[in-house]
């Protein structure tokens, strides 16, 4: 088994097991995994969120700069980092 | 984007609370002691030595309730364990149950007592992931640890089927003398099982395991080179599989941060309804528990005794009193205290500033000088007393 790498067509998404939750209880969101959970700040929800298993990574990064009037740059370099945490973690499929 | 906005996975909350006047946080996790049933013998078990039968359980509508009360009191993730929890015929309504409140559901099995069909009901209702036990990496020494002919096989095949329904995989190990040698084993297997997740749990000497020390103990050098070759595969499998790696406590210069603080993040229910900051600590005399089926949850959370009897710090002796890790380790474990050196608000003696840490050194040295083969296999006495519930 080789260790999956992020690339700009990459189209990334949550395995199974992995789930986005909106926790009413404590207000915020947070990302269930096996035996842990992460609490998420807004754009880790946003960066999340289109993970959809169709959406390139080229286009979330597109998608979130135009989004947040930012340099495509300083997004992907925030988004590789997140994504690259959680395929670390299993958490993440390519 | 402005490093305020930067995306961040911020570590669990276990590190952000203050040790002092401490707000209750809710709780994220429930351990769900469904049975204390099970086909296996484990003598390392952290069940109680005296356990209740079937007769002592309480029915489905009972969990389902507390699992109710659970999701509304901000439980993330439902483990049910036991003893082995598909000994219980209801398993598939109460996955769904939880299912159905978004809990994240994790079945915690040895596997024995599942089918290929009732699996598959059991993913179709909603499960979210599997924690398997395995006893060793070959199946004759596993099958003897676990008292149970043809486990090994059979864990194989739950394996299999878990990787066919997609569901995530953790592989469960726990190390003691008989398996020490293969513990880093362990790991390459789970890689091939094609688990995500490994916990290699050094043995934690509660329950059976406690009652087993003498069999189970290992060497300090047999500890010491297992620690070592599973974390060299962490670097190798890196990607490929988390390993989730429990130290052995005895060998240990700091005690673990046991259940990340007592009463803090999660709450055990026994099949007969009891709510327990973790498994061990009815072994701690003069606690007063509550019981699900008198009392709300939130309740219970709030105000139970044996819950805030060891909350914060005002319970805490020298040396944790003045301690700077005190608020890493909340002072290790209470039941470990409580078990060693007679004192449950005493410093974990595990800990190197323990004035009774002398008597983990001759404890250890003692105990894993004794044969391996002569422990007592865990099991539900035949003579049952009638619980209370």
């Amino acid at each position: 088994m080789t260790v999956e790498e992020l690339a700009p067509e990459s189209r990334p998404h949550l395995l199974r097991g992995v789930k986005l939750k909106n926790d009413q209880v404590r207000k915020t969101w947070v990302l269930l995994a096996p035996e842990r959970y992460l609490r998420l700040n807004a754009i880790s929800v946003d960066i999340l969120q289109r993970c959809d298993g169709d959406a390139a990574l080229s286009t979330i990064v597109d998608d979130l700069a135009e989004k947040y009037s930012a340099d495509r740059t300083l997004i992907e370099r925030d988004v590789r980092s997140l994504l690259n945490s959680l395929l670390e973690k299993r958490m993440l499929g390519l | 984007m402005t490093t305020q906005t930067a995306p961040q996975v911020s570590a669990q909350v276990s590190n952000q609370v203050p040790v002092q006047a401490p707000a209750l946080q809710p709780p994220s996790a429930m351990l769900a002691e469904l049975t204390y049933r099970c086909p296996l013998a484990c003598p390392y078990c952290s069940n109680p030595l005296q356990m209740g039968g079937r007769e002592t359980e309480m029915p489905t509508e009972a969990w389902q309730d507390i699992f109710t009360q659970a999701a509304a009191l901000g439980v993330l993730h439902v483990h049910m364990s036991g003893g082995e929890p598909a000994s219980r015929r209801d398993l598939r309504e109460l996955v769904a149950h939880c299912a159905g409140l978004g809990l994240y559901t994790n079945l915690i099995t040895s596997g024995v007592g599942l089918t290929k069909a009732s699996f598959a009901e059991l993913a179709a209702a909603g499960l979210d992931h599997v924690q398997l036990s395995i006893q060793d990496a070959e199946a004759k020494s596993a099958d003897w640890i676990g008292g149970y002919e043809g486990g090994f096989a059979k864990k194989l095949e739950v394996a299999s089927w878990v990787a066919e329904e997609g569901l995530p995989l953790t592989i469960n190990a726990v190390i003691h003398r008989a398996n020490v040698a293969r513990a880093a084993d362990m790991v390459d297997f789970a890689v091939r099982l094609g688990a995500r997740r490994i916990e290699i749990a050094h043995t934690q000497y509660y329950g059976w395991a406690l009652h087993n020390r003498a069999h189970l103990m290992p060497t300090r050098e047999q500890s010491e080179k297992a620690y070592a070759e599973v974390e060299e595969r962490r670097i190798r499998y890196k990607g490929q599989i988390v390993i989730d790696h429990v130290a052995p406590d005895y060998h240990a210069k700091f005690p673990k941060a046991c259940m990340s603080g007592w009463g803090r993040m999660s709450m055990n229910v026994t099949p007969q309804g009891k709510v327990l900051p973790c498994h061990a600590a009815e072994t701690i005399p003069g606690l007063e528990f509550w019981n699900a089926r008198e009392k709300s949850l939130a309740e219970i959370w709030a105000s139970s005794p044996g819950f805030n009897a060891y909350r914060g710090d005002d319970w805490m002796q020298e040396p944790c009193r003045s301690c700077e890790r005190k608020a890493v380790d909340f002072g290790g474990c209470r039941c470990q205290a409580m078990a060693l050196v007679g004192d449950a608000a005493a410093c974990d003696p595990i800990c190197s500033k323990s004035p009774r840490h002398n008597l983990i050194a001759e404890i250890a040295a003692r105990d894993s000088a004794e044969e391996v083969a002569g422990f007592t296999p865990r099991r539900i006495e035949r003579a049952r007393e009638k619980s209370p519930v």
